[in-house]
Protein backbone atom coordinates (compact mmCIF):
# COMPACT_ATOMS: atom_id res chain seq x y z
CA UNK A 1 0.00 0.00 0.00
CA UNK A 2 1.56 3.19 -1.07
CA UNK A 3 1.99 6.02 1.39
CA UNK A 4 -1.10 8.59 1.12
CA UNK A 5 1.04 12.11 -0.29
CA UNK A 6 0.42 15.05 1.97
CA UNK A 7 -1.13 17.23 -0.41
CA UNK A 8 -3.88 14.58 -1.14
CA UNK A 9 -4.50 14.16 2.74
CA UNK A 10 -4.66 18.56 3.12
CA UNK A 11 -6.68 18.54 -0.23
CA UNK A 12 -9.71 16.26 0.88
CA UNK A 13 -9.83 17.78 4.24
CA UNK A 14 -10.37 21.25 2.60
CA UNK A 15 -13.54 19.32 0.72
CA UNK A 16 -16.91 18.80 2.11
CA UNK A 17 -18.89 15.76 2.58
CA UNK A 18 -20.87 14.49 -0.71
CA UNK A 19 -19.06 17.45 -2.69
CA UNK A 20 -18.77 16.74 -6.50
CA UNK A 21 -15.41 17.37 -7.52
CA UNK A 22 -13.90 17.35 -10.66
CA UNK A 23 -9.79 16.74 -10.29
CA UNK A 24 -7.79 18.40 -13.74
CA UNK A 25 -4.99 16.19 -14.66
CA UNK A 26 -5.99 13.14 -11.98
CA UNK A 27 -3.43 10.52 -13.23
CA UNK A 28 -4.27 7.39 -11.74
CA UNK A 29 -6.97 8.66 -9.77
CA UNK A 30 -5.44 8.29 -6.24
CA UNK A 31 -7.05 11.68 -5.02
CA UNK A 32 -10.29 10.77 -6.12
CA UNK A 33 -9.93 7.39 -4.73
CA UNK A 34 -9.66 9.44 -1.56
CA UNK A 35 -12.05 11.72 -1.88
CA UNK A 36 -14.99 8.95 -2.13
CA UNK A 37 -13.64 6.73 0.71
CA UNK A 38 -12.76 9.89 3.10
CA UNK A 39 -15.78 12.60 1.94
CA UNK A 40 -18.17 10.52 0.23
CA UNK A 41 -17.19 12.72 -2.69
CA UNK A 42 -18.86 12.50 -6.67
CA UNK A 43 -15.99 12.90 -8.50
CA UNK A 44 -15.07 12.96 -11.85
CA UNK A 45 -11.27 13.56 -13.66
CA UNK A 46 -9.87 14.43 -16.38
CA UNK A 47 -6.62 12.64 -17.94
CA UNK A 48 -4.17 12.90 -20.69
CA UNK A 49 -2.19 10.09 -20.57
CA UNK A 50 -3.67 6.71 -21.99
CA UNK A 51 -2.61 4.19 -19.32
CA UNK A 52 -3.38 6.49 -16.40
CA UNK A 53 -7.02 6.73 -18.04
CA UNK A 54 -7.28 2.76 -18.27
CA UNK A 55 -5.59 2.62 -14.71
CA UNK A 56 -9.05 4.97 -13.28
CA UNK A 57 -11.77 3.48 -15.11
CA UNK A 58 -10.09 -0.31 -13.50
CA UNK A 59 -10.70 1.08 -10.51
CA UNK A 60 -14.30 2.61 -11.24
CA UNK A 61 -13.79 5.96 -11.73
CA UNK A 62 -15.40 8.15 -13.93
CA UNK A 63 -12.92 9.90 -16.28
CA UNK A 64 -12.82 11.73 -19.42
CA UNK A 65 -9.60 11.61 -21.43
CA UNK A 66 -8.07 14.61 -23.21
CA UNK A 67 -6.01 18.13 -22.51
CA UNK A 68 -7.40 19.61 -20.09
CA UNK A 69 -6.60 23.00 -21.78
CA UNK A 70 -9.29 21.81 -24.71
CA UNK A 71 -11.57 19.43 -22.38
CA UNK A 72 -12.46 21.79 -19.52
CA UNK A 73 -14.33 24.04 -22.22
CA UNK A 74 -16.80 21.40 -22.32
CA UNK A 75 -17.69 21.51 -18.96
CA UNK A 76 -20.60 23.59 -18.14
CA UNK A 77 -20.90 26.61 -15.85
CA UNK A 78 -21.54 25.72 -11.92
CA UNK A 79 -20.98 22.15 -12.75
CA UNK A 80 -18.94 21.17 -9.62
CA UNK A 81 -18.53 22.17 -6.33
CA UNK A 82 -14.69 22.49 -6.52
CA UNK A 83 -12.66 21.84 -9.34
CA UNK A 84 -8.44 20.93 -8.58
CA UNK A 85 -5.67 21.57 -9.93
CA UNK A 86 -2.75 20.29 -8.51
CA UNK A 87 0.25 20.47 -9.88
CA UNK A 88 -0.58 21.49 -13.19
CA UNK A 89 -1.19 25.65 -13.01
CA UNK A 90 2.66 25.47 -13.84
CA UNK A 91 2.19 23.78 -17.02
CA UNK A 92 -0.48 25.43 -18.48
CA UNK A 93 -0.03 27.54 -21.22
CA UNK A 94 -2.35 30.52 -19.79
CA UNK A 95 -2.37 30.22 -16.20
CA UNK A 96 -5.10 32.85 -15.97
CA UNK A 97 -7.24 31.66 -18.65
CA UNK A 98 -7.80 28.46 -16.91
CA UNK A 99 -8.33 29.79 -13.58
CA UNK A 100 -11.25 31.94 -15.16
CA UNK A 101 -12.33 28.27 -16.23
CA UNK A 102 -12.20 26.84 -13.28
CA UNK A 103 -13.96 29.37 -11.30
CA UNK A 104 -17.19 29.84 -14.43
CA UNK A 105 -17.27 25.49 -14.10
CA UNK A 106 -16.53 24.97 -10.22
CA UNK A 107 -18.08 27.14 -7.26
CA UNK A 108 -15.07 26.62 -5.73
CA UNK A 109 -11.29 26.00 -7.05
CA UNK A 110 -8.06 24.03 -5.20
CA UNK A 111 -5.05 24.72 -6.73
CA UNK A 112 -1.86 23.39 -5.81
CA UNK A 113 1.80 24.52 -6.75
CA UNK A 114 4.81 24.60 -6.40
CA UNK A 115 6.26 27.68 -4.55
CA UNK A 116 9.38 29.28 -5.82
CA UNK A 117 9.79 31.91 -3.04
CA UNK A 118 10.72 28.38 -1.10
CA UNK A 119 14.23 29.67 1.13
CA UNK A 120 15.83 26.55 -1.27
CA UNK A 121 15.25 27.96 -4.32
CA UNK A 122 15.71 31.33 -3.28
CA UNK A 123 19.31 29.91 -1.83
CA UNK A 124 19.98 28.61 -5.37
CA UNK A 125 18.83 31.42 -7.25
CA UNK A 126 20.82 33.77 -4.90
CA UNK A 127 24.27 31.88 -4.30
CA UNK A 128 24.96 29.97 -7.15
CA UNK A 129 22.87 32.10 -9.98
CA UNK A 130 21.21 29.02 -11.48
CA UNK A 131 17.58 27.72 -11.78
CA UNK A 132 16.51 25.38 -8.70
CA UNK A 133 16.11 22.32 -8.74
CA UNK A 134 14.25 20.24 -5.83
CA UNK A 135 12.88 16.80 -5.32
CA UNK A 136 9.89 18.04 -6.86
CA UNK A 137 11.45 19.86 -9.46
CA UNK A 138 14.05 17.76 -10.66
CA UNK A 139 14.06 18.23 -14.37
CA UNK A 140 16.17 21.33 -16.05
CA UNK A 141 14.61 24.54 -17.16
CA UNK A 142 14.80 22.91 -20.41
CA UNK A 143 13.72 19.69 -20.01
CA UNK A 144 10.93 20.97 -17.32
CA UNK A 145 6.83 20.57 -18.29
CA UNK A 146 6.76 23.76 -15.99
CA UNK A 147 6.98 26.51 -17.43
CA UNK A 148 4.65 29.20 -15.31
CA UNK A 149 6.36 29.35 -11.98
CA UNK A 150 5.74 31.89 -9.39
CA UNK A 151 5.93 32.03 -5.66
CA UNK A 152 2.70 32.24 -3.26
CA UNK A 153 3.33 36.09 -3.23
CA UNK A 154 2.91 35.93 -6.58
CA UNK A 155 -0.75 33.70 -6.82
CA UNK A 156 -1.65 36.10 -3.98
CA UNK A 157 -0.85 38.90 -6.16
CA UNK A 158 -2.96 36.98 -9.39
CA UNK A 159 -6.10 36.46 -7.41
CA UNK A 160 -6.49 39.83 -5.72
CA UNK A 161 -5.79 41.29 -9.82
CA UNK A 162 -8.20 38.77 -10.79
CA UNK A 163 -11.00 39.74 -8.25
CA UNK A 164 -11.28 36.33 -6.61
CA UNK A 165 -11.23 35.56 -3.10
CA UNK A 166 -8.79 33.13 -1.06
CA UNK A 167 -10.29 31.32 1.29
CA UNK A 168 -7.91 29.48 2.68
CA UNK A 169 -3.84 29.03 2.15
CA UNK A 170 -1.46 26.46 3.34
CA UNK A 171 1.57 25.75 3.11
CA UNK A 172 3.60 22.10 2.75
CA UNK A 173 7.32 22.31 3.92
CA UNK A 174 10.61 20.38 2.69
CA UNK A 175 9.89 17.16 4.98
CA UNK A 176 5.90 16.97 4.23
CA UNK A 177 4.21 18.71 7.07
CA UNK A 178 1.40 21.38 6.52
CA UNK A 179 2.41 24.53 6.96
CA UNK A 180 -0.84 27.16 8.59
CA UNK A 181 -1.56 29.58 10.98
CA UNK A 182 0.14 31.26 12.62
CA UNK A 183 2.59 31.28 9.48
CA UNK A 184 1.11 33.62 6.81
CA UNK A 185 1.99 36.21 4.42
CA UNK A 186 6.42 36.43 3.74
CA UNK A 187 6.74 33.51 6.03
CA UNK A 188 4.41 30.99 4.59
CA UNK A 189 6.14 32.13 0.84
CA UNK A 190 9.71 31.22 2.35
CA UNK A 191 8.97 28.22 4.53
CA UNK A 192 6.30 25.91 2.01
CA UNK A 193 7.98 24.45 -1.03
CA UNK A 194 4.21 23.79 -1.91
CA UNK A 195 1.39 25.76 -1.72
CA UNK A 196 -2.39 24.56 -1.96
CA UNK A 197 -5.04 27.40 -1.86
CA UNK A 198 -8.80 27.34 -1.74
CA UNK A 199 -10.50 30.40 -3.75
CA UNK A 200 -13.76 31.30 -5.14
CA UNK A 201 -15.48 33.91 -7.43
CA UNK B 1 -39.42 -25.72 -39.26
CA UNK B 2 -38.03 -24.07 -42.62
CA UNK B 3 -34.18 -25.49 -43.28
CA UNK B 4 -31.55 -23.69 -43.75
CA UNK B 5 -30.78 -23.48 -47.36
CA UNK B 6 -28.00 -22.79 -49.94
CA UNK B 7 -26.23 -19.54 -50.03
CA UNK B 8 -27.23 -19.58 -54.15
CA UNK B 9 -31.01 -19.40 -52.41
CA UNK B 10 -31.43 -15.62 -52.72
CA UNK B 11 -34.43 -15.81 -50.77
CA UNK B 12 -32.79 -17.28 -47.63
CA UNK B 13 -33.39 -14.58 -45.16
CA UNK B 14 -36.49 -15.06 -45.87
CA UNK B 15 -36.74 -18.50 -45.37
CA UNK B 16 -34.57 -19.36 -42.30
CA UNK B 17 -36.27 -20.00 -39.38
CA UNK B 18 -34.34 -18.02 -36.37
CA UNK B 19 -34.17 -19.28 -32.71
CA UNK B 20 -34.50 -18.64 -30.21
CA UNK B 21 -37.21 -16.29 -30.46
CA UNK B 22 -40.42 -14.48 -28.39
CA UNK B 23 -43.50 -14.00 -28.99
CA UNK B 24 -44.87 -10.55 -27.42
CA UNK B 25 -48.38 -12.45 -27.57
CA UNK B 26 -50.50 -9.05 -27.30
CA UNK B 27 -50.56 -5.93 -28.69
CA UNK B 28 -46.96 -3.70 -28.78
CA UNK B 29 -47.56 -0.18 -28.59
CA UNK B 30 -45.23 2.18 -30.92
CA UNK B 31 -44.38 5.66 -30.42
CA UNK B 32 -46.34 6.88 -33.01
CA UNK B 33 -49.50 5.65 -31.76
CA UNK B 34 -49.49 2.68 -34.06
CA UNK B 35 -49.22 -0.78 -32.70
CA UNK B 36 -48.35 -4.41 -34.00
CA UNK B 37 -49.57 -7.57 -33.51
CA UNK B 38 -48.06 -9.44 -31.44
CA UNK B 39 -44.69 -9.23 -33.03
CA UNK B 40 -41.71 -11.49 -32.26
CA UNK B 41 -37.86 -10.87 -31.20
CA UNK B 42 -35.26 -13.31 -32.27
CA UNK B 43 -32.39 -13.32 -29.87
CA UNK B 44 -29.01 -14.83 -28.95
CA UNK B 45 -27.75 -15.75 -25.63
CA UNK B 46 -24.30 -16.54 -24.50
CA UNK B 47 -23.08 -17.10 -20.80
CA UNK B 48 -25.24 -17.59 -17.94
CA UNK B 49 -27.25 -15.69 -16.10
CA UNK B 50 -26.36 -15.73 -12.27
CA UNK B 51 -28.23 -16.38 -9.45
CA UNK B 52 -29.31 -13.01 -8.56
CA UNK B 53 -29.95 -12.10 -12.05
CA UNK B 54 -26.90 -9.45 -11.94
CA UNK B 55 -24.65 -9.93 -14.41
CA UNK B 56 -26.88 -9.52 -17.95
CA UNK B 57 -25.19 -7.33 -21.02
CA UNK B 58 -27.51 -6.29 -23.76
CA UNK B 59 -25.66 -6.08 -26.52
CA UNK B 60 -27.11 -4.11 -29.19
CA UNK B 61 -26.55 -4.20 -32.96
CA UNK B 62 -26.01 -1.85 -35.84
CA UNK B 63 -27.73 -0.83 -38.70
CA UNK B 64 -27.00 -3.74 -40.57
CA UNK B 65 -25.60 -6.21 -37.26
CA UNK B 66 -28.35 -8.94 -35.96
CA UNK B 67 -28.54 -11.19 -33.26
CA UNK B 68 -25.56 -13.40 -34.26
CA UNK B 69 -22.96 -10.98 -32.25
CA UNK B 70 -20.57 -14.47 -31.71
CA UNK B 71 -20.70 -17.69 -33.18
CA UNK B 72 -21.27 -18.00 -36.69
CA UNK B 73 -23.73 -16.29 -38.69
CA UNK B 74 -26.39 -18.91 -39.89
CA UNK B 75 -27.13 -16.98 -42.95
CA UNK B 76 -23.55 -15.55 -43.59
CA UNK B 77 -21.67 -18.60 -42.47
CA UNK B 78 -18.95 -15.90 -40.97
CA UNK B 79 -18.29 -15.03 -37.93
CA UNK B 80 -20.58 -12.77 -35.85
CA UNK B 81 -19.44 -9.10 -35.89
CA UNK B 82 -18.19 -8.65 -32.57
CA UNK B 83 -17.21 -12.50 -32.04
CA UNK B 84 -13.48 -11.64 -30.54
CA UNK B 85 -15.24 -9.56 -27.80
CA UNK B 86 -17.43 -12.37 -26.30
CA UNK B 87 -16.56 -15.28 -25.12
CA UNK B 88 -14.86 -17.07 -22.41
CA UNK B 89 -12.21 -14.84 -21.37
CA UNK B 90 -13.01 -12.08 -23.88
CA UNK B 91 -13.53 -8.49 -22.74
CA UNK B 92 -17.36 -9.72 -22.52
CA UNK B 93 -16.34 -12.83 -20.57
CA UNK B 94 -18.87 -15.64 -20.55
CA UNK B 95 -17.63 -16.62 -17.27
CA UNK B 96 -19.19 -13.44 -15.88
CA UNK B 97 -21.48 -12.05 -17.80
CA UNK B 98 -25.00 -13.44 -19.56
CA UNK B 99 -24.77 -11.65 -22.76
CA UNK B 100 -28.05 -10.82 -24.45
CA UNK B 101 -28.33 -9.79 -28.15
CA UNK B 102 -31.16 -9.61 -30.42
CA UNK B 103 -32.55 -8.74 -33.66
CA UNK B 104 -33.97 -5.04 -33.89
CA UNK B 105 -37.58 -4.55 -34.46
CA UNK B 106 -37.49 -3.63 -38.40
CA UNK B 107 -35.08 -6.54 -38.94
CA UNK B 108 -35.01 -8.74 -41.35
CA UNK B 109 -33.27 -11.57 -39.19
CA UNK B 110 -36.27 -13.02 -37.26
CA UNK B 111 -37.43 -10.07 -35.40
CA UNK B 112 -40.68 -8.24 -36.48
CA UNK B 113 -40.23 -5.82 -39.60
CA UNK B 114 -41.54 -5.20 -42.98
CA UNK B 115 -40.91 -8.87 -44.44
CA UNK B 116 -42.59 -10.20 -41.55
CA UNK B 117 -46.21 -11.59 -42.11
CA UNK B 118 -49.11 -8.94 -41.20
CA UNK B 119 -51.42 -11.08 -39.29
CA UNK B 120 -54.32 -9.10 -40.10
CA UNK B 121 -53.63 -9.77 -44.49
CA UNK B 122 -51.52 -12.62 -44.26
CA UNK B 123 -49.02 -11.34 -46.65
CA UNK B 124 -45.71 -9.54 -45.86
CA UNK B 125 -46.16 -6.19 -44.38
CA UNK B 126 -43.88 -4.03 -47.29
CA UNK B 127 -44.94 -0.18 -46.49
CA UNK B 128 -47.91 -1.23 -44.39
CA UNK B 129 -45.33 -1.94 -41.59
CA UNK B 130 -45.57 0.95 -39.34
CA UNK B 131 -42.92 3.73 -38.92
CA UNK B 132 -40.43 2.94 -35.93
CA UNK B 133 -37.96 4.40 -33.47
CA UNK B 134 -34.98 3.62 -31.70
CA UNK B 135 -37.35 3.69 -28.79
CA UNK B 136 -39.50 0.93 -30.06
CA UNK B 137 -36.87 -0.99 -30.76
CA UNK B 138 -35.25 -0.35 -26.98
CA UNK B 139 -38.99 -1.08 -25.59
CA UNK B 140 -39.10 -4.20 -27.26
CA UNK B 141 -35.87 -5.47 -25.94
CA UNK B 142 -37.04 -4.54 -22.78
CA UNK B 143 -39.90 -7.02 -23.02
CA UNK B 144 -37.15 -9.66 -23.60
CA UNK B 145 -35.24 -9.14 -21.07
CA UNK B 146 -38.31 -8.97 -18.54
CA UNK B 147 -38.93 -12.01 -20.33
CA UNK B 148 -35.15 -13.63 -19.92
CA UNK B 149 -36.31 -13.15 -16.12
CA UNK B 150 -34.01 -9.97 -15.47
CA UNK B 151 -35.06 -6.46 -13.91
CA UNK B 152 -31.97 -5.09 -13.86
CA UNK B 153 -29.02 -5.37 -16.97
CA UNK B 154 -25.39 -4.80 -15.49
CA UNK B 155 -24.69 -3.14 -19.01
CA UNK B 156 -26.16 -2.12 -22.30
CA UNK B 157 -23.71 -1.46 -25.02
CA UNK B 158 -23.54 -0.98 -28.80
CA UNK B 159 -22.02 1.06 -31.32
CA UNK B 160 -23.09 3.39 -34.14
CA UNK B 161 -27.10 2.46 -34.19
CA UNK B 162 -26.32 0.28 -31.10
CA UNK B 163 -25.42 3.22 -29.62
CA UNK B 164 -28.02 4.71 -30.52
CA UNK B 165 -30.33 1.99 -28.69
CA UNK B 166 -28.10 2.21 -25.52
CA UNK B 167 -28.12 6.20 -25.00
CA UNK B 168 -32.24 5.13 -25.33
CA UNK B 169 -31.65 2.20 -22.31
CA UNK B 170 -29.93 4.70 -20.17
CA UNK B 171 -32.58 7.28 -20.80
CA UNK B 172 -35.91 5.50 -21.06
CA UNK B 173 -34.69 2.87 -18.24
CA UNK B 174 -32.06 4.64 -15.85
CA UNK B 175 -33.20 2.35 -13.37
CA UNK B 176 -32.61 -0.91 -14.88
CA UNK B 177 -29.32 -0.55 -16.15
CA UNK B 178 -26.12 -0.10 -14.43
CA UNK B 179 -23.81 0.94 -17.50
CA UNK B 180 -24.07 2.58 -20.38
CA UNK B 181 -21.86 2.06 -23.16
CA UNK B 182 -22.46 4.19 -26.37
CA UNK B 183 -19.92 3.62 -29.08
CA UNK B 184 -19.29 5.63 -32.07
CA UNK B 185 -22.63 7.25 -32.17
CA UNK B 186 -24.90 10.39 -31.54
CA UNK B 187 -27.62 11.40 -29.62
CA UNK B 188 -28.96 12.63 -32.91
CA UNK B 189 -28.26 12.51 -36.71
CA UNK B 190 -26.90 15.72 -38.09
CA UNK B 191 -28.43 16.77 -41.89
CA UNK B 192 -25.30 14.98 -43.24
CA UNK B 193 -25.82 11.65 -41.47
CA UNK B 194 -29.41 12.11 -43.16
CA UNK B 195 -28.37 13.28 -46.12
CA UNK B 196 -26.23 9.82 -46.59
CA UNK B 197 -28.45 7.82 -45.60
CA UNK B 198 -31.23 9.48 -48.34
CA UNK B 199 -29.01 8.57 -51.33
CA UNK B 200 -29.16 4.72 -49.88
CA UNK B 201 -32.61 4.91 -49.70
CA UNK B 202 -33.30 6.34 -53.45
CA UNK B 203 -31.42 3.94 -55.05
CA UNK B 204 -33.25 1.17 -53.30
CA UNK B 205 -36.39 3.10 -53.97
CA UNK B 206 -35.68 3.59 -58.14
CA UNK B 207 -34.79 -0.03 -58.93
CA UNK B 208 -37.38 -0.78 -60.65
CA UNK B 209 -37.76 -4.08 -58.74
CA UNK B 210 -38.22 -2.67 -55.94
CA UNK B 211 -41.89 -2.45 -56.70
CA UNK B 212 -43.39 0.41 -53.89
CA UNK B 213 -42.42 -2.13 -51.51
CA UNK B 214 -44.45 -5.25 -52.75
CA UNK B 215 -41.26 -7.10 -54.16
CA UNK B 216 -41.95 -10.09 -51.30
CA UNK B 217 -45.69 -10.34 -53.15
CA UNK B 218 -44.22 -10.30 -56.65
CA UNK B 219 -41.09 -12.41 -56.32
CA UNK B 220 -38.71 -10.00 -57.17
CA UNK B 221 -35.82 -8.10 -55.25
CA UNK B 222 -34.92 -4.56 -55.51
CA UNK B 223 -30.63 -5.83 -55.44
CA UNK B 224 -29.10 -3.36 -57.40
CA UNK B 225 -30.24 -0.61 -55.39
CA UNK B 226 -29.58 -2.34 -52.25
CA UNK B 227 -26.39 -2.94 -53.45
CA UNK B 228 -25.88 0.43 -54.30
CA UNK B 229 -26.98 1.75 -50.86
CA UNK B 230 -24.49 -0.64 -49.20
CA UNK B 231 -21.58 0.96 -51.15
CA UNK B 232 -22.72 4.38 -50.59
CA UNK B 233 -22.58 3.60 -46.71
CA UNK B 234 -19.35 1.59 -46.34
CA UNK B 235 -17.53 4.75 -47.69
CA UNK B 236 -18.84 6.44 -44.89
CA UNK B 237 -17.96 3.29 -42.49
CA UNK B 238 -14.45 3.53 -43.60
CA UNK B 239 -11.85 6.72 -44.05
CA UNK B 240 -9.95 8.06 -46.81
CA UNK B 241 -6.88 6.80 -45.20
CA UNK B 242 -7.92 3.21 -44.71
CA UNK B 243 -9.75 3.25 -48.57
CA UNK B 244 -6.12 4.51 -49.62
CA UNK B 245 -4.08 2.01 -47.13
CA UNK B 246 -6.21 -1.00 -49.13
CA UNK B 247 -6.58 -0.06 -52.29
CA UNK B 248 -4.65 3.24 -53.35
CA UNK B 249 -4.84 3.91 -57.37
CA UNK B 250 -4.56 0.24 -57.93
CA UNK B 251 -6.25 -1.26 -61.24
CA UNK B 252 -7.95 -4.53 -61.04
CA UNK B 253 -7.57 -6.71 -64.05
CA UNK B 254 -10.57 -8.89 -63.67
CA UNK B 255 -13.02 -6.39 -62.53
CA UNK B 256 -16.78 -7.75 -61.60
CA UNK B 257 -18.27 -4.71 -63.84
CA UNK B 258 -16.67 -2.37 -66.11
CA UNK B 259 -17.80 0.46 -68.32
CA UNK B 260 -14.73 2.22 -68.68
CA UNK B 261 -11.32 0.95 -69.25
CA UNK B 262 -9.58 0.14 -66.42
CA UNK B 263 -10.96 -0.60 -63.20
CA UNK B 264 -9.73 0.53 -60.18
CA UNK B 265 -9.71 -2.00 -57.07
CA UNK B 266 -11.75 0.39 -54.75
CA UNK B 267 -14.59 0.06 -56.96
CA UNK B 268 -14.19 -3.60 -57.40
CA UNK B 269 -14.24 -3.77 -53.36
CA UNK B 270 -17.54 -1.69 -53.32
CA UNK B 271 -19.24 -3.73 -55.77
CA UNK B 272 -18.44 -7.07 -54.49
CA UNK B 273 -19.31 -5.22 -50.83
CA UNK B 274 -22.83 -4.36 -52.05
CA UNK B 275 -23.45 -7.81 -54.16
CA UNK B 276 -22.74 -9.88 -51.00
CA UNK B 277 -24.67 -7.66 -48.53
CA UNK B 278 -28.22 -8.41 -50.56
CA UNK B 279 -27.96 -11.85 -49.42
CA UNK B 280 -28.51 -10.74 -45.78
CA UNK B 281 -30.48 -7.85 -45.81
CA UNK B 282 -34.07 -6.95 -46.73
CA UNK B 283 -34.34 -3.67 -48.66
CA UNK B 284 -37.76 -2.72 -47.09
CA UNK B 285 -35.62 -2.96 -43.29
CA UNK B 286 -33.09 -1.05 -44.83
CA UNK B 287 -35.56 2.17 -45.74
CA UNK B 288 -37.23 1.25 -42.18
CA UNK B 289 -34.16 1.03 -40.15
CA UNK B 290 -32.01 3.85 -42.01
CA UNK B 291 -35.70 5.96 -41.23
CA UNK B 292 -35.32 5.10 -37.34
CA UNK B 293 -31.56 6.26 -36.95
CA UNK B 294 -32.56 9.67 -39.04
CA UNK B 295 -35.84 10.49 -36.77
CA UNK B 296 -33.68 10.20 -33.50
CA UNK B 297 -33.28 12.90 -31.59
CA UNK B 298 -32.84 12.73 -27.67
CA UNK B 299 -32.94 16.21 -27.07
CA UNK B 300 -36.28 17.01 -29.32
CA UNK B 301 -38.83 16.43 -26.57
CA UNK B 302 -36.19 18.87 -24.66
CA UNK B 303 -36.07 22.50 -27.68
CA UNK B 304 -32.71 20.98 -28.23
CA UNK B 305 -31.36 20.88 -24.82
CA UNK B 306 -30.00 17.85 -24.58
CA UNK B 307 -29.01 18.11 -21.05
CA UNK B 308 -32.45 17.60 -19.85
CA UNK B 309 -32.55 14.27 -20.87
CA UNK B 310 -29.61 13.24 -18.17
CA UNK B 311 -31.72 14.77 -15.21
CA UNK B 312 -30.74 12.79 -12.20
CA UNK B 313 -29.51 10.00 -14.34
CA UNK B 314 -28.17 7.51 -11.70
CA UNK B 315 -26.35 4.97 -14.75
CA UNK B 316 -22.61 5.10 -15.17
CA UNK B 317 -21.51 6.11 -18.78
CA UNK B 318 -18.62 5.32 -20.91
CA UNK B 319 -19.07 7.05 -24.40
CA UNK B 320 -16.56 5.98 -27.07
CA UNK B 321 -15.21 7.48 -30.35
CA UNK B 322 -12.28 7.05 -33.17
CA UNK B 323 -10.39 9.34 -34.07
CA UNK B 324 -10.71 9.04 -37.71
CA UNK B 325 -14.73 8.37 -37.70
CA UNK B 326 -16.26 11.00 -40.18
CA UNK B 327 -19.76 9.22 -39.73
CA UNK B 328 -20.40 10.09 -35.78
CA UNK B 329 -17.40 12.46 -34.92
CA UNK B 330 -15.59 12.80 -31.40
CA UNK B 331 -17.58 15.99 -31.52
CA UNK B 332 -21.20 14.36 -31.29
CA UNK B 333 -19.82 12.38 -28.33
CA UNK B 334 -18.17 15.45 -26.58
CA UNK B 335 -21.79 16.56 -26.68
CA UNK B 336 -23.11 13.92 -24.83
CA UNK B 337 -20.52 13.94 -22.20
CA UNK B 338 -20.97 17.70 -21.84
CA UNK B 339 -24.59 17.22 -21.37
CA UNK B 340 -24.19 14.32 -18.91
CA UNK B 341 -21.53 17.08 -16.96
CA UNK B 342 -23.97 18.81 -16.78
CA UNK B 343 -26.52 16.88 -14.68
CA UNK B 344 -23.46 15.75 -12.41
CA UNK B 345 -23.57 12.17 -14.17
CA UNK B 346 -20.85 9.43 -13.58
CA UNK B 347 -19.07 10.16 -17.18
CA UNK B 348 -16.06 8.41 -18.61
CA UNK B 349 -14.91 9.34 -22.17
CA UNK B 350 -12.26 7.92 -24.20
CA UNK B 351 -11.38 8.91 -27.98
CA UNK B 352 -9.38 6.02 -29.65
CA UNK B 353 -6.81 6.61 -31.92
CA UNK B 354 -7.77 3.98 -35.16
CA UNK B 355 -7.36 5.58 -38.56
CA UNK B 356 -10.19 2.98 -39.94
CA UNK B 357 -13.16 5.26 -39.74
CA UNK B 358 -16.37 4.48 -38.08
CA UNK B 359 -16.04 0.77 -38.96
CA UNK B 360 -13.18 0.72 -35.91
CA UNK B 361 -15.67 -0.09 -33.34
CA UNK B 362 -16.92 -3.41 -35.27
CA UNK B 363 -12.49 -4.19 -35.27
CA UNK B 364 -10.07 -5.42 -33.19
CA UNK B 365 -8.60 -2.00 -31.68
CA UNK B 366 -6.84 -3.24 -28.84
CA UNK B 367 -7.29 -0.01 -26.82
CA UNK B 368 -10.98 -0.52 -27.55
CA UNK B 369 -10.81 -3.46 -25.79
CA UNK B 370 -8.81 -2.47 -23.21
CA UNK B 371 -10.90 0.40 -22.40
CA UNK B 372 -14.46 -1.83 -22.46
CA UNK B 373 -12.83 -4.73 -19.98
CA UNK B 374 -11.32 -1.83 -17.64
CA UNK B 375 -14.75 -0.21 -17.08
CA UNK B 376 -16.41 -3.42 -16.45
CA UNK B 377 -14.06 -4.67 -14.16
CA UNK B 378 -13.87 -1.43 -12.02
CA UNK B 379 -17.89 -1.11 -12.11
CA UNK B 380 -17.53 -4.22 -10.39
CA UNK B 381 -15.38 -2.57 -7.54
Amino acid sequence: MNKIRTDHLLITSIVKDESRVLDIGCADGKLLHLLIKNKNASVQGIEIEHDKVEACLKKGLSVVEGDANKEITNFPDNSFDYVILSQTLQTVEKPKWILDQILRIGKKAIISFPNFGHWYCRYQIALYGKMPITKELKLPWYDTKNIHFCTIRDFCELIEEMNFVTEKKFGINKSKAVINYPFSGSLLNLLASHAVFLIHS
Amino acid sequence: MVSYKKKSNKNNIYQFKHTPYLTIDKKFKLQNGQSLISPSVAYKTYGKLNKDKSNSILICHALTGDQYAAGINPITQKKGWWHDMIGRGKVFDTNLYYIICCNVLGGCMGTTGPNSIDPKTKEAYGLNFPNISIKDMVFLQKNLVTHLGIDKLFCVVGGSMGGMQALEWGVSFPEKVDLVIPIATSYRHTAQNIALHEVGRQAIKNDLNWEKGEYIKVDKSPEKGLAAARMVAHITYMSEKSLSNKFGRNKKSNPLSQIFEGNFEVENYLQYKGNSFVNRFDANSYLYLTRSMDRFDLSEKYNGMLELAFKNNPCKWLIVSFTSDWLFPTSESRSLVSALNANACKVSFVEIESDRGHDSFLLKVPRLYNILKGFLIGAKT
